[in-house]
This record gives C-alpha cells, structure tokens and sequence, in this order.
C-alpha cells in the first residue's frame, strides 16, 4: 500500500524531487526526546571509551544553558527538541564482508541514488562512505586507500580504532562550545566520517560522503572530521538526500577540518536534502556547522557548496587562516524556490601574515523563497600583507522572492585590501529572447543562463558532481517562471 | 559593581532626571507635545540605551557614553557672546541668514521666528510648536521612531527647542540658510536638539548646518531632525562636524521624500571625539531620488559610525549612498548602510558604496553594506573596499618630483574629493576643499575663517 502510494506520489512529483522515496528497511530507534540518559545510551549503543561520553556530556550541560539563536534572516517554527528521535539504525545483524551483505534494499536505495557504493563500480573511481539515519552504511575502496595510509572511515570507526587522533582532532575547529547546534551536534552525534592523509600523500581518488535521512522522525547529527598532515592534498564530496514528509526534520552537522603545512583540503557539497513542497509544508532543517582550520603554513581549505535542498538552510562554511601565506576559498550557489529559505555565507578569519581568501557567492531566488548572504571577513592587527575579494550576486526569479546581502568587513591593520562587491539584479529580458528566437524555451533559457551565471562556481566541483549540480539547479528552478 | 548594574543605573538616572523635572519640561509645551513626549519616556524605559548586543550599535557602545554625569540643558542657558564680533563665516554666499543654537537652543532670545520671504518661516521650534500647532502637529514625531531606537524616544522625550524650517507650497529659497550649532559651557553638560523641516509640494531649500565647540569641557549631543520633503520639492542639505575631540555626538537624521523629490544631504566629519550619525530615508512616492554622502577624516582616538537605512517603498526611485573614510592613528570607524527595496518597488536603482584607507596598523574600520531586496525588477548594488593608498600611484607622482608627503596628500586629497564634489553650494564647496586639505595635513584646529578658538 504504502510502496504504490509511493510510486504515484513520486510521478506526480517528478521533476520536483526525484530522491523523496522511503526504504523499508528495519531500522533500530531509541525513544524520543532527549535527556543525560539518552545521550548515555547513544554513547553506550556505539561502545564508545569513556572521553566520548564525557566529551558528549560536557556538550549537553552547554547546551542547556544556551538558547536557539535568533539572528538570522529566517523565519523559522519552532522547534520541539524533546520530539526528535536522536538515534535511528538501519538493523544489521553482523560487520559486512562484502557488498553482498549488505540489505538489498538498502542497496536499493543507494543504486537509484547513483552512488557507486559496488566495488565492481571500479570505472567511477570515487570512494564512498555512505551515511543512512545518522549511522555509516559502508565505506568502499578502504583497503586501497589504506595501502597509502590513509584512514578513510565512519567516525565510530575511528572512535574505535583511532582514539588518538579523534581524541587530538575532534572539537579543534569547532569546540562544543561554539554555538547552539554544534553543542547539540556534539551531544548527539551519531556517526559521521573520519578521514585523515598522512604526511606527504596525495590521495589518489575522490573521497564522498553520502548522506540520507530515511527513517520518520529522526534527526541526522553526523559529524565529519577531515586531517590533512604536512603536503598532503585530499579532494572531499558530500551529498544529501532525504524522503518527501510532511513533517519537518533537523539536520544538525558538523564539518571539522584541519590542514597542516603545505596541505590542502577541497571540500565540495551538493546539498540537495527534501525543501518541502510547494506550498513550504515539511522539508529538512539543514543547521549545519562546517569551520576549517588553515593551521600551517601555504594551507589552503577551499569550501565549494552547491545549496539547492532544504526548507531552511542556515550555514556559514568557514576559514581560519592561522599559518602565514594561508588560502582559503568559497564559492558557493544557493538555490531557492518556493518557500524555501537560506541565510548562507562564509566567514573568513586572517590571523596569520600573507593570508589570502576569496569569497565567489551566487544566489538565486525564485517562487516565494528568501534567499541571504551573510558573510564576515576579519583581517586581526597581525595579519599582515592579508587581502581578500568578495563577490556576492544575487538572481531574481519572480516578484515574490527575496534576495539580500549582509556582508561584514572588520579590518585592524594597514597593509591589508578587501574589497567587496555585490549586485542584485532580475534575468535580462533579452537573453530570454535570443534564446527564445533561437528556438529555446523559456524555461530552458532560464535554466541555461541560471547555469553560466553560477558557472565560475560549478567550475570548481569536480567532473561528476558539476553534472549533476546542473541537472540540480535546472530541477530546482522548474516552475519557476510565468 | 557589576556591568549589568552600572547600565541600568544610567538608565535609571535618565528615567530619574525626567521624573523630577516632569512639570519644567512639560510647562511651556503645548498639550500634543506632551502628549508624544510621555509616549517616548514611556517607550525610553523598555528600550533603555542601545548597547553593542544591538545589530545596529554593534560597533559603537553609547551606554558607556551616558554614564558620565553630563548636565542636562532642561532650560536655556544665558550664556553672552558677541556673535558679529567673533563669528563670521566668511563664505559669501551664506548670508541670507544665519541661524545660532547654543546648546540645542535658539540663540536668539528676542526674535524666535523670522519670516523670509514668500512666506516661508525659520526660528525656534518650541515657539513654532506653540505658534503654528497645526503644522507643527502635522509633522512633528511623525518621521522619527521612538518605538525602535533608545536615542530617539531619549531625545522626544526631553524634547524642547532646536530648528524650525518651514518652506510653504512653491517657494523657493534661492540663498542657503546656514545653521550654527554651538556647544559652549564651562561644565560638561548634554544637548539634545530636536528640528524640524518642513519643505511643501514644489519647494526648494538648501541649508547648511555646522557643529562646533567653543568651550573645553566634554559635550555631549543626542541630536533628532525630521524632514518632510513634499512633492517636487528639492532640498540640498550639507552638514559638517567640526566639535573637539572631548565630544560625543549622536545625530538622527529622518527623511520623508515624496512624490519626484530630491534630496541631496551631506556629511563632512573633520573633527569630534565620537560621532554616531544615523540616517533614515523613506522613499514615499515614485520617481524619488536620494543622494546620501559622507566623508569622515578621523585621527587620534576618534570614533565615527555611520549607519544609513535607505527604504524603498515605492517604484521607479533612485538613491545613491556613499561614504568614504582615512583613518589615521588609532582612529576606529564604522559603516553600516542598508538598502530595502520592498516587494513592490520595482524599478528601483539604489547604490551603495563605501571606501576607507587606513594609515595605520592601530586604526580599525568595520563595515556592513547591506542589501535586503524583495522586488525583482531592480538594480542594485553595493560595494566595500579597505585598503590603503596605491603604490604605484605614490611612485609616479614621486617619479615626477613630487615629495613623499606631498603626494600622499594629494591623493588622499583625490580620494576625498568624490564626496566634497557633491556638495551643491559652490562657496560652501570650496570652503570645505580647503578644510579637508588643512585638515588632511593635520594644520586645522578650527575654521580658519572664524576668530572663535573652538577646538
């Protein structure tokens, strides 16, 4: 019943969110809500050593004492916390071997996403760990990568094998401490990634994470911890999906990343969680942490987003650009439509000399969506010879929508230039009409200049996901026009 | 004692003050001004000071500011100068009539309304409250909020004398009417001006308005003025603050504009120990135009704050924004400027844009260009920049002979001109050339044109 309910709602919806199936897969939950106890037992079900659950418990006393934040250009409902179920499993009976163990419907539901997660899928050349409700399905390509010594794994993985380096890493970026949802994230967190490049290595493939929320009333906290030692260079992709539900879901992450000397990180996401239908019911709360950590000298974390799921988007990828001759980059294109909203941005911290960043933003809004950039670039006193360019657009689609800027400039010292530019304007009319007179729709023509507006932004994510980042943006925007 | 306690003492002085001094404020008021002055203390008690937890006051703490037990000026003062004798802004041009406040009230004592001609009126406004109350009523509290801002419902609520412009349907007043705001007193004390200019259908103004001190002791200015810019009218206002560095001054500017009007409002900051100026716009009709500019030269200790909130509510208006800056030792600075274009304002052009050079490693600047935009018809745009003075530029002026000193004044020069150019009155122009060059080579210590020792 449910299965054919399924199906008929999928073909209606076609064209609008084409991952928005549920898996029947037996899942293991733990109660709703959440208090000391349920953070003990998620620490107790993952047999975690004793300073995750300490570190766990520290997070939630913080996070008593603190109140959601209001700040941000959204309007959002307010959310019952005690309503969430904060553990949710998909059942497995033992550690998989191989691919053949694993739950075929599981499988399933991996295969109509197209994610390689079968090793025969050698051609594709992306290593996958894939994440379901919170806990880390199946990590594919790990012995290769281990030959090289890199640690590509789910974060209990690592917990477990790896105490020492999660023990050193984790929290470095973003403390507990750091604001509402990282605080929740670190009480709650489930399972996430772990992924750590020994010195001198460059990884030799394409690591990805992806990310579903499956089962009802669950709350993805996942939690990513990349490490780059001395020279090493790591290539990193994230996607997300999440069924059609009516109800409202929160997803909660955080993304620590940390580069030492030489090394450089490129942090690529597609994030295209469930935004809800079209009059703004249901769609996922996408509050989501990510900071990295230039530590050394000439590092460089560059953070490519592309935004086009979710009800709410509300995240600031983030640069700390601590060694001297640091580069950080974001280059970001949100979408939104139809009830949407995003208040996305980036933070850009100078603290080291000769530090460098570049900030490339494109919005677009269209529907009845409300579509921000906010952004900080701080340049501190010491931060000597720092410079920095932002150029934040923003695209109107309808007369409805919003598009606004709230660009910060804090700059402390005299050798350092920033600049900052932004426009704001509608699709010319007359592009629409070359196109048209050439034979194009217009909703083509829309979806074709959408895609060489953002395209500076596509260019820096690499081969398969520009692809689908463009079939994304010319889904999200379909209906948007007349 | 905690912070917490020191803030709600402040407050509390100010709620204090007002209470023992209720019947003197109200006395010589009429009953509609009373009226919206017991709305604002009403609204002052919730708000309270504005502190840096305040997005808009998030660069500049006034609260510290009003813990100094400033005087308040609750009645005019009778403090003697001989204003011919020592006071003569030379600039030509500017003496269609000079209008004097001394401590945020009107000069002078003897004549409180002058008629100009065609009808249009120009003196103190408690006696234009009482004189013309349906004028007054029409417009006064109309632009500026008390129910948002802590300093505007602080400045109703003490509301007394400041300027009153009123230009009638169709007049126009050919020579600038300039404003002179003296602070002068031999104790600290506060001031806090209230002014209103009132420019009907088809009307046309221009006036100047300068800040001085003429005394050592720290002022303080918590200063309000509304302005109802009617159909077709054109209003060109510049202001330049020129207070000594012992001075705090916060300034509230609201425009009305209506239907095709113009305004041109400037502000030229040279000197003054903390300014905070906030400017409103709302954009009331089609076809408006809006230029807002600012030019801040800050040095020693000096903090300035610029916030502009530019509000497009209707179709087919353009405005312009942009405020430039040197700061030199460790001078700090602040521009918060916002642009809202509502949804139905299509057509609309609105530009932002603010420049800033720091000469030193201890000046700081933080800036917040801001676009909140829901039509979609529109242009707009904004832009930020912080850096210093082009190098390249420096050595081809050096390659041709010109010293190092030199040259960087004469682009700083050129970096400041883009603001000074729009000013509209040629005379007041020049003048102030002059005083942005002094300025810039650290020789002004006051209007060279006047005998008065202001800083």
């Amino acid at each position: 019943m449910e299965k054919d309910q399924d199906k008929i709602l999928n073909e209606v919806t076609q064209g609008e969110y084409k991952y928005g199936f549920v898996t029947d897969i037996e899942a293991e939950a733990i109660p709703k809500g959440l208090n000391e106890d349920i953070v003990r037992m998620i620490s107790q079900k993952k047999n975690e050593p004793e300073f995750m659950l300490e570190f766990r418990l520290k997070a939630f006393r913080h996070w008593q004492t603190m109140k959601m934040p209001e700040w941000a250009h959204l309007k959002i409902p307010k959310i019952n916390y005690q309503d969430i179920i904060y553990y949710s499993a998909p059942k497995q009976k033992a550690k998989l071997e191989s691919m053949d163990d694993v739950d075929p419907e599981l499988k399933e539901t991996f295969d109509k996403l197209g994610i390689p997660l079968d090793e025969q899928k050698q051609l594709a050349g992306v290593a996958v760990d894939a994440v379901m409700d919170s806990v880390s399905v199946k990590t594919t390509f790990k012995e290769n990568l281990a030959e090289l010594g890199i640690i590509f794994c789910s974060f209990s993985e690592a917990v477990q094998e790896h105490p020492d380096l999660v023990k050193k890493y984790m929290g470095s970026v973003v403390p507990y401490t750091d604001n509402y949802f990282a605080a929740l994230n670190s009480a709650v967190f489930s399972d996430g990634s772990f992924c750590y490049i020994p010195k001198g290595v460059r990884c030799p493939m394409e690591l990805s994470t992806y990310f579903r929320i499956n089962a009802a009333n669950t709350g993805q906290f996942e939690r990513t911890l990349i490490v780059a030692d001395d020279d090493s260079y790591v290539s990193y992709l994230e996607g997300c999906t999440a069924p059609q539900r009516d109800e409202n879901q929160l997803h909660a992450a955080i993304v620590e990343i940390v580069a030492a000397r030489n090394a450089e990180v490129k942090y690529s996401t597609v994030q295209n969680w469930y935004p809800g239908d079209k009059n703004g019911n249901g769609g996922i709360y996408n509050f989501v942490t990510k900071r990295g950590k230039c530590a050394g000298e000439n590092s460089k974390i560059s953070w490519t987003q592309v935004e086009t799921g979710s009800a709410i988007t509300w995240k600031y990828p983030s640069c700390i650009l601590l060694g001297d001759n640091s580069t950080g980059e974001f280059y970001s294109v949100a979408v939104t439509n139809n009830h949407q909203q995003a208040d996305t941005g980036t933070k850009m911290i100078h603290i080291g000399k000769n530090t460098k960043s570049l900030i490339v933003s494109k919005g677009i809004s269209a529907g009845f969506s409300q579509n921000s950039y906010r952004g900080l670039v701080k340049v501190i006193k010491n931060a000597k010879n720092a410079r920095n360019f932002s150029q934040c657009d923003s695209l109107l689609l309808g007369d409805k929508c919003g598009a606004h800027t709230f660009p910060y400039i804090e700059v402390d010292n005299k050798n350092s230039v920033v600049e900052h530019e932004a426009t704001t304007s509608k699709i010319g009319e007359d592009q629409i009409f070359y196109c048209n007179q050439r034979g194009i729709k217009t909703e083509d023509a829309i979806g074709l200049i959408v895609n060489g507006y953002a395209k500076e932004v596509l260019n820096k994510l690499p081969m398969e996901f520009a692809v689908e980042a463009q079939k994304l943006l010319q889904i999200s925007l379909e209906g948007s026009v007349g | 004692m905690s912070l917490d306690t020191v803030k709600i003492d402040t407050k509390e002085k100010f709620i204090e003050l007002y209470e023992e001094n209720q019947d003197l404020l109200k006395s010589d008021s009429p009953e509609y001004v009373n009226k919206i002055r017991e709305k604002a203390f009403g609204n002052f008690q919730k708000l309270g000071f504005p502190n840096k937890k305040n997005e808009q006051y998030k660069y500049t703490d006034l609260n510290k500011e009003f813990e100094n037990g400033y005087k308040t000026y609750i009645s005019p003062k009778n403090i003697r100068f001989q204003v011919n004798d020592i006071f003569r802004c030379d600039v030509p041009e500017l003496n269609t009539k000079v209008i004097l406040l001394l401590n945020g009230w009107y000069y002078d004592r003897e004549n409180l309304i002058h008629e100009l001609p065609g009808g249009a009126l120009i003196g103190s406004f408690q006696k234009a409250a009482e004189l013309y109350p349906e004028l007054v009523k029409r417009h006064f509290a109309k632009y500026a909020d008390t129910e948002k801002d802590g300093m505007v419902a602080l400045n109703t609520a003490f509301v007394k004398d400041g300027v009153f412009l009123y230009v009638p349907k169709g007049v126009v007043i050919e020579k600038p009417i300039q404003i002179i705001n003296i602070l002068m007193d031999e104790e600290e004390g506060l001031t806090q001006h209230r002014n209103l200019y009132i420019l009907e259908e088809n009307s046309q103004a221009s006036v100047v308005v300068c800040d001085h001190t003429l005394s050592t002791p720290n002022f303080l200015t918590n200063s309000v003025s509304e302005f109802y810019i009617g159909q077709n009218a054109h209003f060109d206002f510049s202001r330049m603050q020129n207070e000594h560095n012992g001075s705090k001054q916060v300034s509230h500017l609201y425009f009305q504009q209506e239907r095709n009007s113009y305004v041109n409002a400037n502000t030229i900051s040279l000197h003054g120990g903390l300014i905070r100026n906030n400017v409103n716009v709302l954009l009331n009709g089609e076809g408006c135009e809006n230029n807002t500019y600012g030019l801040y030269l800050t040095d020693k200790g000096q903090h300035i704050d610029n916030y502009v909130h530019m509000d497009h509510a209707y179709p087919n208006c353009t405005s312009n924004q942009l405020f430039k800056g040197v700061l030199d030792d460790f001078a700090t600075g602040a521009f918060n400027g916002k642009v809202l274009v509502r949804k139905d304002a299509q057509k609309t052009q609105a530009f932002q844009a603010n420049n800033n050079i720091l000469l030193t490693d201890d000046a700081d600047i933080n800036t917040k260009p801001q676009l909140e935009i829901y039509a979609d018809d529109v242009k707009c745009s904004h832009g930020a920049t912080v850096g210093q003075l082009d190098e390249d530029a420096l050595f081809y002026l050096r390659a041709r002979g010109i010293n190092k000193k030199e040259a960087k004044l004469l682009l700083m020069y050129a970096f400041a001109n883009d603001v000074i150019k729009a000013i509209q009155v040629p005379a007041l122009k020049e003048r102030i050339q002059d005083l942005v060059d002094k300025r810039l080579r650290g020789e002004l210590s006051r209007c060279n044109s006047c005998q008065m020792h202001c800083c």
